[in-house]
């Protein structure tokens, strides 16, 4: 086989593959713009009148505003309240040994995988003992507490590659650890931030379970909005599509900004990069 | 020297404390806690003080149930078959498609985009497609003269639909980490086995594969990881039906606490499931430990 030949051969691989990959979120996002007869058709239509039906359903719903609202408020806090304490952790971790560091380590490396179905029981107990169901604050403090293990872990590898004689140059120089930290540590793991930032938000923007299971009518967030609308409609696919895929977008959004970050999110602690 | 380690030790407390506290409340102390309920018998929405110790009687019940080992069977087969075909496809792949192919960051930008799918969009998207009557599998076969089948009201097909969009989500994590790991492999490592001669084949199977196992272990236990936790996209697509095909071991905790409203019993099979993931975690953990190499430490 020519080089040439085997150059397109390897080419069209990718493309069939890329096909699969985006191949259902494409049925998603066309899905949603077509209208009800025509998401009940047999036939593969890729060429249909598109309508705006469906998002205008959805958006102008009564409720709408306040899950998406909802939404927001949980993935941003959550995600700003994670980076702040992950990262001062993994500062911590890497930069200070101390008595029981060896503990905290593998708890909380430990604590990066428990199944949210085992905590999703006692979490609804206990907050509901201390009243913390049915509100945004309780949701976002579960979230930060599940994407902390991660954030520690991903941020601890950054800061391990900050030299440490800048921080030794600010220490003589009379910088407090405090100060040091802020001023040569975090602008030197941005790259990491952002990782953890985007993997924060995809968990607090996408879950559901733990939403379900704490939140009610007025503090429901999107995606526990769309998992009702599946049994109360059953089969308005076009809107259920069009739900879906606005749900979808953000951190899919993200990846188109911020690829690197994503995949060195992905590969951290398993491969140097 | 020794007012310094003090500071030294306030400052590192200052630093990890708050993260710390907000780990212990949030997430161990509801572990504990599920551990702990499984030996009690409490009734959801009545206080705390009014639950009955019961001791082993709960696990007792729970795990003379056969429906407990349908379900870690079901799950055990769930990671198993989804698992092998994501490691097998995706260092296929990878091996096949890996060096500077000009267009390859595109190429990957667009496979890392089902994992950041919301589970509750990958659900409802698969469910249409596997609909029976207008879901788009149907009509591909159909194209091959494969009759229309009702995927999802039929236990093996339903069994099968999940995996396939498990393998659709998860296969190009595999591909990412193994194309991240070939990128470390030496470069001269792979020319001097070239120049002794080596073929594609042997340089593949001796040569790439033994120097990123590393990374193929690591993989490896964090896809069983998430396969045994595997929980929303199964919930939106099948609800663990028709009967119990698809209900993995998450899927019969949720259904036994907050459908049964048992929350004991969910507690004691949350006990069986921690122990799984735990004992993997710990594995990959020893495999390699990312919070384990800090030497610059004051």
């Amino acid at each position: 086989m020519s080089e040439r030949a085997r150059l397109a051969l390897r080419y069209a691989a990718l493309a069939a593959l890329a096909v699969l990959c985006v191949g259902p979120i494409v049925v998603m996002l066309l899905t949603s713009f077509k209208t009800q007869v025509q998401t009940f058709t047999t036939e593969l239509t890729f060429f249909f009148a598109p309508t705006l039906e469906n998002y205008r359903d959805v958006i102008f719903d009564a409720s709408f505003g306040r899950y998406l609202v909802n939404s927001l408020v949980v993935g941003v806090v959550a995600t700003l309240l994670t980076l702040l304490l992950g990262c001062m952790a993994a500062y911590g971790l890497a930069r200070f040994s101390f008595a029981g560091r060896r503990a905290i380590a593998w708890a909380t490396l430990m604590l990066r995988t428990v199944p949210l179905a085992v905590i999703a029981v006692p979490v609804f107990m206990i907050w509901s003992n201390w009243q913390l169901t049915n509100s945004l604050g309780g949701l976002i403090l579960l979230y930060v507490a599940v994407n902390l293990p991660f954030t520690i872990w991903l941020l601890y590898g950054f800061v391990l590659q900050v030299p440490v004689e800048l921080e030794e140059a600010a220490a003589i120089d009379g910088c407090r650890p405090w100060k040091t930290f802020l001023r040569i540590v975090l602008p030197l793991i941005r790259p990491g931030l952002a990782a953890a930032a985007i993997f924060t938000f995809r968990i607090a923007w996408n879950e559901f379970i733990l939403a379900l299971v704490l939140t009610d009518r007025s503090t429901r967030t999107l995606p526990v909005a769309a998992s009702l609308f599946v049994t109360d409609i059953g089969v308005e696919w076009g809107k259920l599509m069009a739900l879906a895929s606005l749900i979808a977008l953000p951190p899919l959004a993200f990846v188109f900004l911020a690829a690197r970050q994503v995949i060195s999110g992905l590969t951290a602690g398993a491969v140097k990069g | 020297m020794s007012t310094n380690s003090r500071s030294n030790a306030r400052a590192a407390w200052f630093f990890v404390l708050p993260a710390m506290i907000v780990m212990f409340v949030a997430c161990l102390y509801p572990v504990i806690s599920a551990i702990r309920l499984g030996f009690y018998d409490w009734s959801m929405g009545t206080p705390w003080a009014q639950a009955k110790w019961t001791g082993w009687t709960t696990f007792e019940i729970v795990f003379s149930d056969p429906a407990i080992w349908r379900s870690l069977w079901t799950t055990l087969k769930f990671a198993a078959v989804s698992v092998s075909a994501e490691m097998f496809l995706g260092i296929a792949l990878a091996l096949a498609l890996e060096g500077n192919l000009r267009g390859m960051a595109f190429f990957r930008t667009l496979f890392i985009l089902p994992m950041m799918v919301a589970p509750i969009a990958v659900g409802l998207t698969w469910r249409y497609l596997f609909d029976a009557q207008f879901g788009l599998v149907n009509a591909l076969l159909g194209v091959f003269n494969v009759a229309a089948k009702g995927w999802l009201a039929d236990e093996t097909l339903a069994f099968a639909a999940i995996i396939v969009s498990d393998i659709w989500q998860w296969t190009p994590f595999v591909f990412i980490m193994v194309i991240a790991g070939l990128a470390g492999v030496d470069a001269n490592v792979l020319e001097a086995a070239r120049i002794d001669g080596a073929r594609w084949w042997t340089l593949t199977t001796r040569v790439k594969l033994p120097m990123i196992a590393h990374v193929l272990a690591i993989t490896l236990v964090m896809r069983l990881i998430d396969a045994f936790r595997v929980l929303e996209v199964i919930y939106v697509l099948t609800f663990g039906g028709p009967g119990d095909s698809t209900e993995v071991l998450s899927m019969y905790i949720y259904k036994t606490a907050f459908i049964g409203q048992k929350l004991g019993a969910a507690s004691a099979i949350s006990v069986l499931l921690l122990a799984v993931v735990m004992l993997l975690t710990w594995l990959a953990l020893r495999m390699s430990n990312p919070l384990s190499d800090g030497e610059n430490r004051r």
